[in-house]
This record gives structure tokens, sequence and C-alpha cells, in this order.
């Protein structure tokens, strides 16, 4: 037996390619995998779940897993659909019947297809008949009060805008701090490094009264601007420009190109990893920027999703069903994007480990 | 079937002229400016041209609120504009450190203040020690020979794109006391937990929701310090029989070190800001229990009737110069981090 048994193991371990056995580190390894896509996706799919369950199944508890809803049917001579019970008689039968109203303890039924007799039966006699339904008016009613188009808008203005600002602005000094020789570099390569991890929160009053004086107070240009020149982005820049050689820079200039065609057809697209790297880092802060925009924006035409999704729930406290829809709405515009970019983001973040 | 790929390529191409094409534009309306610019202060002291845009936001924006916000803390009353304020000197700060017992937040005259101190200081401590070992934990998993590693490490790290006000309702909806982790609890025999009306479960569940909300990040930086370790290493220590603690202890935690020290510094930065989430999730309660530091500077100064903008500055004062020193630190292990940034 011990030879058989043996002969299978060596088979296993020095057979085919790909035969390999199951150790315990693997075991662990994809139990910790497994169990890190439940922590991690959980909870949104939690939220997703229910964001389509109506008023009244949320309020229950334990909670249903999936949405569901309580069957009606049109039943003759009655304006508005009935609610579907199963009623259990005495006599073991059961049967399927919509509820007209309820007196008490007692209720009074009917049988769809012949609505012209009351059955009078005891509450705790009938259960709801309940179906799978998606309730898809927490999304539409929300509307109203939830101005989603606005808020994604002038989202998508912030994000891009800063971004777009940060990313010539920072290269521009980068170029500037990496490939000239001027007074006064060292002192502002200094102080930007000291301010690096400085961040807008602390310095909140005198920030808030330069807006006022520039008059940016619910503008989007208040949110846009402050934090486009962003210390992490001068740096990151600085340190890969650092590694262009000079001797591209002085070709440019001998065939006559101005520094600023040197800056933008030379330097610029050879700092192209760079970039990215600070574009996705700017649009990540931009997108989920909530503090200060929320100091900025007061009046609800300028708010940005976060602020705005922030005011709903604040107003709706307990109208959970709303709250949930919006919340859902906010992270899919996020969510796409990081499903077609996601191979780009995480690598280009892992190649930059800096974030400030 | 195969026009298709052909179709997307040339779409890729188009999109590709039209982006160069906007950007070549941009640049060239830019240069109206700055070519004639070159003309008129000569090559050299262009440089000064180009640093110019960022240096001005930045005066504007970064430096002067600096130096204005030590002025706001020497001066009390809640108008906003520096000229009608009247300058009391100290004052601010006397009043926000002046306390009977420094142990006990009660007996300070700003309570709040060190009530949010010392909050920071729990949160700081156990978030950034759990998200350090988290991380690496996470980070050592998915260095593993295993299938689908890019999905996985994607798992990880979709929780950091989502925004804090996301996170926090998220979370909110999970917690509250109709909850759906209440309903686990019971259905294991458990008593349900009100987690938001007591004050340690409170600071535990916002402690690991940031954590959950942003290792995906740190897992991904130690992961890249993981994979730039040369193989060769560990294959010659398995020659010479070495155990996989022993290759832990003396070859993966010396060279993951620099960037140890990245995610230690970046993530204790990050742990002392922290506001967003935890003022979507608890508004700060139960009580103050979850109050952090840049919320009771929100407070003072914006979220409240009577702003104190004078209180508001002499704390953020406070908190700039822990940041300080925190960068300082940063750049004392920055020799490690700066060859792992370039």
């Amino acid at each position: 037996m011990t030879a058989v048994g043996r002969f299978l193991t060596r088979r296993q371990n020095d057979g085919r390619q790909g035969a390999r056995r199951w150790t315990v580190a693997d075991v662990l390894t994809y139990g910790y995998l497994i169990a890190g896509v439940l922590i991690m996706f959980g909870p949104v799919a939690w939220l997703v779940l229910s964001s389509f369950k109506t008023q009244a199944n949320l309020l229950e508890f334990p909670p249903t897993l999936l949405p569901l809803a309580q069957e009606t049917a049109e039943v003759d001579g009655y304006p508005d659909p009935l609610p579907l019970y199963d009623v259990a008689f005495e006599d073991g039968t059961v049967v399927r019947l919509a509820q007209v109203r309820r007196v008490g303890l007692q209720a009074q039924m009917v049988d769809p297809a012949d609505p012209g007799e009351i059955v009078r039966v005891t509450i705790d006699q009938r259960t709801p008949v309940r179906v799978l339904r998606l309730a898809t008016e927490n999304y539409t009613e929300s509307f109203s009060r939830f101005n989603f188009a606005t808020y994604l808008r002038n989202s998508v203005i912030v994000t891009v805008g800063a971004t777009l600002i940060t990313l010539i602005i920072n290269s521009m000094a980068a170029f500037a701090l990496s490939k000239y020789r001027f007074r006064g570099r060292n002192a502002i390569f200094l102080v930007i490094i000291a301010t690096l991890m400085i961040p807008i929160s602390v310095i909140l009053v005198p920030v808030y009264l330069v807006i006022t004086q520039v008059g940016w107070i619910n503008s989007l240009w208040g949110v846009i601007i402050p934090g486009a020149a962003t210390p992490t982005g001068v740096f990151l820049l600085r340190q890969y420009m650092l590694t262009i050689p000079d001797e591209l820079l002085d070709s440019g200039r001998i065939d006559g190109a101005s520094e600023w065609r040197i800056y933008w057809q030379i330097v610029l697209p050879l700092a192209a990893p760079a970039l990215a790297v600070l574009a996705i880092f700017s649009v990540m802060w931009r997108w989920n920027d909530f503090l200060w925009p929320l100091i900025v924006l007061t009046r609800s035409e300028f708010f940005t999703l976060q602020v705005g999704l922030n005011a709903f729930q604040g107003e709706l406290n307990v109208q959970w069903h709303y709250v949930l829809a919006m919340t859902v709405l906010t992270l899919l515009p996020i969510t796409v994007v990081f499903s077609l970019l996601q191979r780009f983001i995480t690598t280009g973040i892992a190649s930059s480990g800096v974030k400030g | 079937m195969a026009a298709t790929p052909n179709a997307v390529q040339r779409l890729n191409t188009l999109a590709g002229d039209g982006v160069q094409r906007v950007y070549a534009l941009a640049m060239n309306t830019l240069g109206l400016f700055m070519e004639p610019a070159q003309k008129l202060v000569g090559v050299r002291r262009m440089a000064y041209l180009f640093v110019l845009p960022n240096l001005l936001v930045f005066a504007i924006f970064i430096l002067f609120p600096m130096l204005l916000n030590v002025y706001y803390a020497m001066t009390e009353g809640g108008n906003l504009y520096p000229q009608d304020r009247p300058f009391v000197g100290a004052a601010n700060f006397e009043r926000l450190y002046t306390c009977t017992d420094y142990g006990d937040p009660n007996t300070c005259l700003e309570d709040r203040f060190w009530r949010a101190a010392r909050n920071t200081g729990v949160f700081v401590f156990f978030q950034v020690s759990g998200m350090v070992i988290i991380s690496l934990i996470t980070s050592m998993v998915l260095n593993r020979k295993i299938v689908a590693r890019g999905f996985f490490r994607s798992v990880y790290f979709y929780p950091v794109l989502l925004s804090p006000v996301v996170v926090a309702l998220i979370w909110k909806w999970i917690l509250q006391r109709d909850g759906v982790l209440n309903a686990i609890l019971v259905a294991v025999g458990l008593d349900p937990v009100n987690f938001m009306l007591d004050g340690t479960w409170a600071m535990t569940w916002v402690i690991l929701v940031s954590i959950w909300a942003h290792m995906g990040f740190y897992t991904l930086i130690l992961l890249a310090g993981l994979q730039s370790i040369p193989a060769e290493l560990y294959d010659a220590g398995a020659i010479d029989g070495t155990s996989t603690m022993q290759a832990f202890r003396h070859i993966t935690l010396p060279l993951l070190m620099p960037t140890m020290m990245v995610v230690l510094v970046l993530s204790l930065i990050r742990a002392v800001q922290m506001f967003d989430e935890v003022f979507v999730l608890t508004g700060g309660g139960p009580g103050s229990a979850t109050m952090l530091m840049v919320q009771y500077i929100y407070m003072t100064g914006f979220g409240t009737q009577n702003p104190r903008f004078g209180m508001a500055a002499a704390a953020s004062v406070t908190l700039g110069a822990v940041l300080l020193v925190a960068t300082l630190l940063q750049l004392r292990v920055g020799r490690g981090s700066e060859r792992h940034l370039a």
C-alpha cells in the first residue's frame, strides 16, 4: 500500500506540468483572497441590492437578501391594486386572496377571481405573497430632489478642469526646476518640498478669505484653482524630468526651437509616464474632494456629486430608499471608469509610490 | 468579424489624431505668448516664466494663507476680514492649551480640542498600524503565484476610488441598528449592538472603515516594493535551506524597509488629516467620541452659527506643526523613498 501511495504522490509531484498539489499555503492564500473579495465587494453589492428595495422591504429586520415586494392584483370593483396573501384555513387548505382592508386583528379578503364575496380572516392566518421586484422608483422619484445631472456636470468640470490646469502648470514649473539654473531655484524647490504634506484643511480659514476676496464663493473656480499648484505633482514631475538627458534639449535648440517648443514637443512627451500618474492622482483627489467644496459651494446648483450626496442624505435622514439609490448613482461613474482602466491605474500607482 | 479590429484600430488612430491636434492647438496658443516673451527676456530668464503660473497659484492659495493663518491665530472674533479682527497675541493658544489635568479633557478650557486631539491619537495609532499590517499581508499574498492576480489586485484597490461620502453611506447602512451586520449577529445567536451609539464601537468602526477604504492603495505600493526584490535572492536562500520565516525576516523585510517607510509616513499623514469619511459616518458622535482634529477645526470655524476663526486657526497652526514634524521625518527617511520615486 505504501509503495502505491508513494507512486501516486510521485506522479502528482513530478508528472505533467500544472499537476502540482495544493499546499497549506495555497489554501490559505486563496482563502484570504476569497475573503478579501467578500469584504471589499460585499458592502458595495449590499448597497446595490438594498437600493432596489421598497421602503417597506428596507425596514424589515432581519433584512431579506434580494429586493422583494408584495405581489398585488387588480380586482374588479376596487380602484387600486390589492395586496395578495396566502390564507391558511382551519381545514388545511391554502387559498390566495387579496386584502381589501384590515380592521384590528381581522382582515377582509376577497378572491380576485370572484370579488363579490368578502371573507373575514384573522391576520395571523395570512402570509404575504412576495416576488422579486426592483424598486426602480427609488431612482426615478429621487431625481426631483437630487439633481444628478447638475452635480455630475459640476464634478466632471471640476475634475477635468483641475487636472488639466494641474498638469500644465506643474509640468511647466517642474521643467524650469529640473532643466534650468536660475537664482532662487533651490529656494522655490525647498518651499515646495516643505509644504508637500500640508493639506488645505490646515489653512481653511485664510484660503476661505482669499476666495471671498477673489469672488469665487459659489464658483467652480474656487474649487478648481486653490489645489491646482500641487507640491506633490511638481515634485513627482521634477524627479522624472531629471532623468531626461539635457543633450536632447540642446539639439532642439540647435535646430532653432524656442524654449516653449522644447517644453511641449520634447520634454512633455518624454515625461508622459509621470504625467499619467499625476493625472490619475489628480482625478482621484478632485473627484473625491469633499471638505473644500463643502465650504466654497453653498448653493445647490454648484454642488459637486459628493457635496450634493451629503446634503441629500442630511435632508432625508430616514428615507434610506432614496439615499441608497443616489449613493449607487454616485459611485457608478467612477466604477465604470475604473473597470475600463483598472490595469492602467493600478500599475501606474504602483510605479509611483506617492500620494499627497 | 474581421472588419471589427480594423474599425477599432482606425477609431483609435482617429482619436489619437484628434487628441494630438487639440494638444498642438492648445500648446501653440499658449506659445503665442511664450515665444515672443523669449525674444523679450532671453533664454535664461524663461525659467522664471515657466515657474510663474505654478508659483502664483502656490503663493496666493498656499503660502500666503499659511502666513495669514498665523495672524488669524493671534486675533479673535467672528469677523472674516483681518482688519476687523482685534489682536489678542497668544491668547488663543493659551486658551487652547489651558488644562488643569492634561490627562482629562474635561478639565481643559477648550475641552473639545483636547478630546479631538485624543481621538486623533487613538485613531492614528490603530488605523496606521492596522493599515500597515493588513496591507503588508495582502501584498505578500498577491505576490504569490496566483491565478487572476490582476483581478484580485483590482478588488482590493476598488474602494480607494470610492468617494468618502459614498464609503461612509455604505457603512452607515450596514452598521445601523436594523442593519445587515446586526442581522448576522442575531443569526449566530449574539445580541444586536447599536454600534453608532457606543463610543468605543463607533471609534472601532471608524478605524476599520477607513482601513477598508484606503488599504488597497498601500497594498499596491508594497506589492511594487515586493516585486522589485530579485527572485534570485530567494532561490539562493532555498538552496541554503532557508525556511520561509527566515527568508521573510532576512530577505523580504530588510529589502522592503524603504517602501514600508513610505507607506508608514504617507498613511500617518493621511490619518492625521482624516475628516470626510468620519464626518459623514458618525458626524463625530456619539457625543464627541469620534471627533477628529480636522473636524474640530471645521466645526469651530465653519460648522457653527458664531464662528471662532481665531481658535480654528490656532488649532490648525498646532496641527500644521505636527504635520511639519511628520514631513521632516519623511525627508529624513527620504533616501529610500526618493530612489523609489525615481
